[in-house]
């Protein structure tokens, strides 16, 4: 095939995207070193000297880091199980998980307002047991945050370690139960190191969707700030255009970085993967 | 191990409990007859269903967000179908790059991306409103659409459209004649799934929205800022009812495998 076709196949997309998506980020990202004509990085000591600005940045990762945590060792056990059951089984438990996946963030979202309520299913469920005597404050903190966000992302990683799973060779399984090992030991030597390259493909989806995500922090957070819905009440409510700018180059940066250190690890951990 | 495997089992329940409890409970609440959502419901109605069709807003932002959602896949279509069948059929130099390049706009945060398209499509480019939510979501679907078609053009058998070259036939009708029919299910998927994250989306969206332009995820969102009835539970029934129709087409399409790949 001549060259010149090849580029008129791929010309008009990637006109597109330059157009749409490159200039766009690298002018909203060059866009934060100037201020009044002239190079500045004040836009960046700005954020990292105010106290009020580095804790929605403390809020966020730790939200990230605790829903993604607690993802991994929820879908961790549940993806193993699901991968040792026959195809029907794990077909519709995998659709299952796929479902919610593909339901709206606003409903998801929306449905946990219902719950966590102080009026909520929750809190009366609580107060009628006698647990509690008075309802708990669980709406429009980090927690439920948390709880939205490990309930939005938990399929994701569910679904990729049992695509992982299941591509272990079940036989290496039993040749290590045949050399003498325990099924507990086998687990932990055979399918846990074979599952790394998934956990942490998963794990990256997971703190990247959970450190950007907009809609769950919107709805479950209520004035507590994340980065996200800080950049949107910069952009939307307050018009700082350069705060803004600065805050999405430093989530883009952010979001780079964490993608970069876990392929490494994964490339080290695992050389063949 | 039968004894851990209960265990597991009992573990995974639980887990799909979380997962679709919420999902279960926000149904229930959508019959509520009183304007106070409460679980479980006082009784059996569809007012709020009635009130969906009332409040007019839902109805626009439903057109809005179907005309976006519809006329972007469209352009995805016609901008990614020649670069997924570029990139899967022929080696290159810069392949890896523009294979990159083709995915980034899956990498970049979303609500990065919103408002770098409101500061530039919107403010400096000067597109409408409109034109521009109809970009942001054409960008939003392309990496879906090229993926998904990349790899059904992965298992075609570049062999047949060899052999129909050979014959006599020229490269674009062997192209529509011979290589888009045989993965019409795979093209089927791609929209279907870059519909969703389009029609759901709302990092973008959330800043293509201005006086009488708005998507039915924002509206959704501004009403449950201002109103805390059983209206929105009724919505997202709705719309969980259709994401299920599109899911099972999906499954019957290409399997749910897409899904479990990374």
């Amino acid at each position: 095939m001549r060259k010149t076709g090849l580029y008129l196949l791929l010309l008009p997309g990637v006109l597109f995207l330059t157009l749409f998506m490159v200039i766009p980020i690298v002018m909203t990202i060059a866009s934060t070193f100037y201020q009044e004509g002239s190079f500045t990085i004040q836009g960046y000591l700005q954020f990292l000297t105010d106290a009020y600005f580095l804790k929605i940045m403390l809020t966020t990762l730790q939200v990230s880091l605790v829903t993604t945590i607690a993802c991994v060792l929820i879908g961790f056990p549940a993806a193993y199980y699901i991968s040792k059951l026959g195809p029907r089984k794990k077909g519709i438990l995998l659709a299952l998980a796929i479902f919610p996946l593909l339901t709206s963030s606003v409903v998801r979202s929306f449905s946990w307002m219902i719950i966590l309520g102080k009026k909520g299913l929750l809190n009366s469920s609580l107060l009628a047991i006698g647990l509690i005597d008075k309802p708990l404050e669980i709406l429009y903190t980090p927690t439920a945050m948390m709880i939205g966000l490990i309930h939005l992302f938990l399929p994701l990683i569910i679904i990729t370690l049992v695509g992982v799973m299941e591509n272990i060779d079940p036989d290496l399984l039993k040749a290590a139960e045949s050399l003498g090992a325990s099924k507990l030991t086998a687990f932990w030597k055979v399918i846990v190191p074979l599952s790394v390259p998934g956990l942490i493909i998963g794990s990256i989806l997971v703190f990247v969707g959970s450190l950007t995500a907009y809609t769950t922090p919107a709805l479950l957070g209520g004035k507590q700030r994340v980065i996200s819905t800080f950049l949107y009440q910069n952009a939307i409510t307050l018009n700082d255009w350069h705060l803004a700018s600065v805050i999405a180059t430093i989530m883009i940066v952010i979001t780079f970085v964490v993608i970069y250190f876990m392929n490494k690890l994964a490339t080290k951990l695992n050389p063949k993967g | 191990m039968q004894e851990k495997n209960r265990g597991l089992a009992l573990f995974t329940s639980l887990v799909f409990l979380f997962l679709l409890g919420p999902l279960i409970i926000i149904s229930f609440t959508s019959f509520e007859p009183g304007s106070v959502l409460k679980f479980p419901p006082e009784g059996f109605s569809l007012r709020w269903y009635e009130n969906i069709f009332d409040v007019e807003m839902f109805m626009t932002t439903f057109k809005t967000s179907m005309f976006v959602s519809l006329l972007g896949n469209l352009l995805a279509l016609l901008l990614g179908i020649p670069a997924a069948y570029a990139l899967s059929r022929f080696d290159f130099r810069g392949k890896g790059i523009l294979n990159g390049v083709f995915i980034s706009p899956v990498l970049i945060p979303g609500i990065v991306m919103g408002f770098a398209m409101l500061k530039y499509v919107i403010v400096v480019y000067n597109l409408p409103i409109y034109a521009g939510l109809l970009v942001g979501h054409t960008v939003l679907m392309l990496p879906f659409i090229i993926r998904v078609i990349a790899s059904s053009l992965s298992n075609f058998d570049f062999a047949i459209e060899e052999a129909a070259l050979s014959l006599g036939a020229g490269r674009l009708e062997t192209f529509f004649k011979v290589v888009l029919p045989n993965i019409r299910s795979g093209i089927i998927a791609a929209i279907l799934i870059a519909f969703l994250e389009s029609f759901n989306n709302v990092d973008i969206s959330v800043f293509m929205t201005g006086p009488g332009v708005s998507t039915l995820p924002i509206q959704m969102l501004t009403y449950v800022e201002n109103n805390f009835d059983p209206t929105i539970a009724a919505i997202s029934v709705l719309l969980m009812i259709f994401t299920a129709i599109l899911m099972f087409i999906i499954e019957r399409l290409m399997g749910l495998s897409y899904f479990t790949k990374r």
